[in-house]
């Protein structure tokens, strides 16, 4: 084996570089938005992203595992990542005490075809933790405002409490550049002043030219299933349908194998694919 | 490519020769008659009329278990110190077990370099041999029976001699050292080497049809046949443990006694593992043995040739010899495309 391959000076692509924890905003029960910081200065200020990216998140003696980055590139020097206490890796990070080292090594993953997306009308519609990659999404369109049409969001919970996001989210309802449509499916304090009711029925009064718009969805299969279906109903082309999809990864780099779906790597490939992908692509949803 | 001939007479000479150049390891057989790669001194020990190693060569270059990285509260992650730039000669590789290593070596290449596995393949000189087949062999169906680079030298049987292809500058050194011990190759030696080359062909009792198989694969995806081998399969992964191209691992975080210190390491995995596609929340993506079943097939049939332009599977006869529970990857192709009854 003589190529260049072998040379030593490659970088190890594994190697979690430290961050820290600035700032932890608690979101809905079980769910923390974390602020990190690289503690290199060259990597804190080259590390830059693309909406719907990921980066692989190491708490030092549990382990290391995906999240998607909810922040915009357009902020530069901190990354978000909205975790939902679930397994290993996010109850030990979990319970890490304010200022505590972790590891983070990316971005990864194809993100959002911004370049397509430009010059478009967007539609995202997000359900429960869907939010999460959908925000940087949004924060970049909000911040590049000038390159696309029409923006609307529409974002189901199941009740107020359980809306991440929710105080910046509801201060998007007054802005002119964006229509923000935010509904919940019950709401039994009678406080909630936006909609009650399924994001679908968001869609019965929705003035869109789907020869002009990029959907991004994310959120749960069920929610995904009906979207999907108005879509379609609004001869949305299936190139013109985005998602993200969530598999085990243990790499991040198409090597370890795990994410693989039918033919492709959701850490290569995806984790953004159109609906069209995922027609071809046996058991993605 | 130079080819020049190796008299068998100086054989043991050669073997010695090449000791200069690094640690030499070849096929050897053990005492339940199987065969394994491991350190030889002389060429005594070298089992020339070995078919197949129970484990391929990627254990020289991706370890089934190795520490990634040191890890501590304070300073985050290490990457540990690098063993020695120890040179390994590995003598003995056949056609299918080169063409195996030239696919991980294409996997663990790519934009992101995995640096553990090419420190340690750098290090290694292949000299690779031809073989006869045995029935379980059907590398001619998938086209590796024949090797024109991935090696640094290359021996073909010839009888009384051996023909070595010279493939690299590597080769063409060790070869410079032992200058002596090689002839030129003449006109009886090429008319033995295509009569040695009509007489492996003839030794192939199996053939399968693999050209067309991922869209017969895409037509059979709902096939009763994924259940039958998933009721047979035991999800044991000594299939993806013995299979040349079988890469995936499994990456876990070990910690000290002093609970502040540890390692990251990682291990071969399997994909017919229960737990292989599992997410945090309890959500497994293929929790029927059916469906891990035919997501190995679909990986090395249909997926990898999506991805890397030819199927991964190298037709050593590894899986169909090694699984416990019989099952036989030329039946499962021979019922896909109903050439014989599931």
């Amino acid at each position: 084996m003589h190529n260049h391959q072998s040379n030593p000076e490659c970088p190890n692509p594994y190697l979690p570089h430290p961050a820290r924890i600035i700032r932890t905003l608690p979101q809905i029960s079980d769910h923390l938005l974390f602020q990190m910081k690289f503690e290199g200065k060259e990597i804190a200020k080259s590390f830059t992203y693309r909406p719907g990216q990921f980066v692989m998140l190491s708490v030092i003696g549990t382990g290391e595992a995906p999240f998607s980055i909810s922040s915009s590139p357009t902020r530069q020097g901190i990354v978000e990542l909205c975790v939902r206490r679930i397994g290993h890796v996010t109850n030990s990070l979990f319970k890490l005490p304010p200022n505590s080292l972790v590891g983070i090594r990316g971005p990864y993953g194809n993100g959002f075809p911004i370049e397509q997306l430009e010059g478009n009308n967007l539609l995202l519609v997000a359900g429960g933790l869907g939010m999460a990659p959908l925000r940087s999404l949004l924060g970049y369109a909000l911040d590049n405002r000038t390159k696309f049409k029409n923006i609307t969001l529409m974002y189901g919970a199941r009740n107020p409490d359980d809306m991440l996001f929710k105080y910046e989210l509801l201060n998007l309802l007054d802005r002119a550049d964006i229509n923000c449509l935010l509904t919940v499916d019950n709401d039994e304090s009678g406080i909630w002043k936006a909609r009650v009711g399924v994001v679908t029925e968001l869609f019965d009064n929705l003035e869109i030219d789907s020869s002009q718009t990029y959907a991004a969805i994310c959120g749960p299969d069920v929610m995904f299933r009906f979207v999907l279906k108005k879509l379609l109903e609004r001869n949305f082309s299936k190139d013109r349908i985005l998602m993200s999809l969530e598999r085990n990864m243990q790499c991040g780099v198409g090597k370890c194998g795990h994410c693989m779906i039918g033919y492709k790597y959701t850490c290569l490939n995806g984790p953004i694919f159109t609906y069209w992908d995922a027609i071809n692509l046996p058991e993605m949803i | 490519m130079k080819i020049v001939k190796l008299p068998k007479k100086n054989f043991a000479e050669f073997i010695n020769r090449l000791n200069i150049f690094g640690e030499i390891h070849a096929p050897t057989q053990r005492r339940d008659g199987s065969y394994v790669f491991a350190p030889v001194r002389d060429c005594s020990e070298i089992a020339l009329d070995c078919t197949r190693t129970i484990l391929p060569l990627k254990k020289y270059f991706f370890k089934p278990l190795e520490v990634m990285f040191n890890f501590c509260a304070e300073r985050g992650y290490q990457i540990p110190h690098r063993e020695a730039d120890k040179k390994y000669i590995i003598f003995g590789v056949h056609p299918c077990d080169i063409h195996g290593l030239k696919i991980i070596d294409e996997v663990f290449g790519g934009k992101y370099i995995d640096s553990y596995y090419f420190a340690r393949r750098s290090n290694a000189i292949i000299v690779g041999i031809d073989c006869i087949p045995d029935d379980f062999c059907f590398c001619r169906s998938t086209g590796t029976d024949f090797v024109d680079t991935g090696f640094d030298l290359f021996l073909s049987d010839i009888d009384d001699s051996y023909l070595v292809r010279i493939g690299t500058s590597i080769g063409d050194d060790i070869f410079r050292a032992a200058d002596s011990l090689f002839h030129e190759v003449e006109k009886e030696d090429r008319e033995a080497y295509k009569r040695k080359s009509v007489q492996r062909r003839e030794n192939f009792q199996t053939e399968i049809q693999l050209q067309d198989l991922p869209e017969i694969m895409d037509l059979e995806y709902e096939s009763q046949l994924w259940q039958e081998i998933g009721d047979k399969c035991l999800s044991c992964g000594t299939c993806s443990m013995v299979c040349p191209t079988c890469y995936c691992y499994a990456v876990f975080d070990e910690l000290n006694l002093d609970v502040s210190s540890g390692q990251r390491k990682r291990r071969w995995d399997s994909c017919l593992f229960k737990d292989y596609a599992l997410v945090a929340g309890g959500h497994n993506f293929r929790a029927e043995r059916s469906s891990r079943v035919k997501n190995r097939y679909f990986h090395k049939q249909r997926g990898f040739v999506s991805q890397y332009g030819r199927p991964s599977c190298v037709g050593c006869g590894r899986c169909k010899a090694y699984c416990p529970a019989g099952v036989d990857i030329l039946e499962v192709v021979k019922k896909l495309r109903s050439e014989i009854r599931a």
